[in-house]
């Protein structure tokens, strides 16, 4: 069981308080008590999708935008998503009272540095919602918080407005110039890590922007540490589905589970440009004739 | 349905809903005070779940297979979602056997949970050594034997596709296990006669049968327009597959009534393990569903209680295999159904069709 009572996973039943558009994404607000108190930046929930009933067996993850412990509803939390197929789907069309199956807080939340020091926050589209979070983490600590928000257009952004009020600054860009620079968020990052002499960059977003900023932050001396997305089917350690490449400590590369080591990951440790593969090398990789 | 809801304390709220039916049975010479277990595969080594239940309160957990040696297992993606269901080719990723007695099995016993080793090979001599090692560590409450994981490269390595092959598996595990401890065949649902798999099993020593293992599938994207899994092909469970599974057990059970089967395959609910002990399985494992709702388990458990009492049984091991017999004229209004234990004299003659099925 759990260490403390303020640690470890819970699954409850929330209830639906709120459903709201942002842009091309939706903001869903439910009851989660228990799960707020627990909650870390970079933590994400398990939704149950479709009811009790559901065809659907497969949890869909989320990171955690927003938590309230306390309120007229008690503990509440908040997650943004996008519609991407069926699941997603009927997300979309919840209304306030319906009950949602959560399991939360998952994961390693972002690891904190423990000194002030100046921190670069990198998203793709709306791989900004755990950003938040850290930011006002990160300010608590006495650390400079600057912002990189990227997407392939304006409506795929994420929370721009309310980024303003938690960073010192905040750079756009976009893949079609609608709005900010014309381009991708690693054509800027350089010079940002430059102008705030950035120790540590968090990145959340695509595989490929996450291998990007790795690379950058590692060219810049800096530690990185990146929210990466794998498919899950649990959520919680069980079924082995959302494993990449992972180098340990002992310089080890291990098929690690996304859900229970990560979702947060050093950017140096990660083998990119493995995922989706097994490396010959891997810890228990096939020998001969293979399996 | 209700489902249940598991905050803070589980099990205080366990005892308030459970009716009482003595849940107790015997799977081969295991005593079990649950007829719910984990399934393997399904449960990593019952750690995770432990947060969202008390895992000594089950019937045992069912470990994931394991083999000699640490293994990556295959590439990602690894998973699809179906219609009440998943493809998984996970390929048996695994830390070795070495490992696993060091760090899951020693937890599962300081833990105080019954543990059931799943053991899984790509040779005979693999699953003998496995046996071997397993020989001497005490608190294992039984093994599995999986071999029919469809996850390997070689269709060939399908031990539970071949009647010869299969008993010779289970005869080697067999030998090489303590006597008073259950051998467990998991078969594999994708032969053209599961009963003649089943006999060449039991002849060959296996104490009990595990049914099913998940069937071989596939999905392809259509946006890709390529194969969805790294591994091409995977294993499908879930409820889609339920109804594969409770055939399965009824002609196993018809034939091999004196069999002790441990039935799994796309149970979800209180209802569907009701199915599973009605088609003649002595206890039922819990797997998928388990992603779905990680206190799966224990809520099946407290819904199959409820669904015994609600048919008047009074003892779990009064309804296994009970669709089997001949039914009886109603019991009055309100009454007791009318129960008949199996007889342990069954004949299990190939002449006897009571649950021949076959066209």
């Amino acid at each position: 069981m759990s260490e403390s009572p303020k640690s470890g996973a819970i699954q409850v039943t929330g209830e639906v308080l709120s459903m709201r558009r942002a842009g091309d994404y939706f903001v869903l607000t439910l009851t989660a008590p228990g799960i707020p108190e627990r909650a870390r930046p970079g933590h994400f929930v398990a939704l149950a999708v479709g009811g009790v009933t559901s065809s659907a067996l497969l949890r869909r993850a989320f990171s955690i935008y927003t938590v309230q412990s306390r309120g007229v509803y008690g503990g509440t939390l908040e997650v943004v998503f996008a519609v991407h197929g069926a699941g997603t789907e009927w997300m979309s069309g919840l209304h306030r009272g319906q009950q949602v199956d959560i399991v939360g807080p998952l994961g390693k939340p972002f690891m904190l540095p423990k000194n002030p020091v100046p921190c670069v926050l990198v998203a793709g589209g709306y791989g900004s919602a755990p950003m938040f979070m850290l930011a006002d983490a990160l300010r608590a600590r006495g650390c400079r918080v600057d912002l990189v928000f990227g997407a392939a257009t304006e409506s795929k952004l994420f929370g721009v407005l309310e980024a303003k009020r938690v960073a010192a600054s905040i750079t756009i860009t976009t893949d079609d110039g609608s709005v900010g620079e014309r381009g991708r968020v690693t054509d800027v990052l350089p010079a940002i890590m430059k102008r705030t002499d950035a120790d540590v960059v968090y990145a959340c977003g695509p595989m490929g922007m996450l291998r990007e900023v790795a690379r950058v932050a590692t060219e810049h001396g800096a530690y990185s540490q990146c929210a990466v997305e794998e498919s899950m089917a649990c959520g919680i350690g069980i079924c082995m589905t959302c494993v990449l490449p992972v180098i340990g400590q002992d310089g080890i590369t291990r098929m690690v589970r996304s859900c229970v080591d990560g979702p947060i990951f050093r950017g140096d440790r990660v083998r990119w440009d493995d995922v989706d593969t097994i490396p010959d090398d891997v810890y228990g990789a096939p020998v001969k004739g293979g399996h | 349905m209700t489902r249940a809801v598991i905050t803070h304390s589980p099990r205080e709220q366990d005892a308030r809903v459970t009716p009482r039916v003595d849940m107790s049975t015997t799977l081969a010479r295991l005593e079990l005070p649950s007829p719910v277990l984990t399934a393997s595969g399904c449960a990593a080594a019952g750690r995770e779940l432990d947060q969202f239940f008390d895992i000594t309160t089950i019937g045992a957990v069912v470990t994931k297979s394991i083999m000699m040696n640490p293994r990556s297992g295959r590439p990602t993606p690894r998973m699809a979602e179906t219609p009440s269901g998943m493809l998984n080719s996970i390929g048996l990723q695994g830390p070795g056997i070495d490992s696993f007695l060091e760090n899951d099995l020693e937890w599962l016993r300081r833990r105080g949970a019954r543990a059931v080793v799943s053991i899984a090979g790509g040779s005979i001599d693999e699953y003998t050594r496995l046996a071997s090692r397993l020989r001497h560590v005490p608190d294992i409450a039984a093994i599995e034997v999986n071999i029919s994981c469809p996850n390997v490269e070689s269709r060939g390595q399908v031990f539970a596709c071949d009647p010869i092959a299969a008993a010779e598996v289970i005869a080697s595990v067999r030998r090489n296990t303590a006597p008073g401890i259950p051998v467990l065949a998991k078969l594999s649902p994708d032969v053209t006669d599961i009963v003649a798999i089943a006999k060449a099993v039991v002849g060959a020593g296996a104490d009990g049968l595990s049914m099913i293992n998940t069937l071989l599938g596939m999905v392809i994207d259509t946006n890709t327009m390529r194969p969805a899994l790294a591994g091409v092909t995977g294993g499908l469970s879930g409820p889609a597959i339920r109804p594969v599974a409770v055939r399965c057990i009824y002609q196993v059970h018809a034939q091999l009534p004196n069999v002790p089967i441990l039935g799994m395959g796309g149970i979800r609910t209180g209802n569907d393990a009701l199915e599973f002990v009605l088609a003649g399985a002595s206890a039922v494992s819990v797997g998928t569903a388990t992603f779905n709702d990680p206190s799966a388990p224990v809520r099946v458990a407290k819904e199959l209680a409820i669904a015994l009492a609600e048919r008047g049984f009074a003892r779990f091991e009064d309804a296994i295999g009970y669709a089997h017999r001949t039914p009886e004229p109603l019991a009055a209004p309100g009454g007791v159904v009318a129960v008949h234990p199996v007889n342990p004299e069954d004949d299990i003659a190939d002449s006897d069709i009571r649950g021949g099925v076959e066209g």
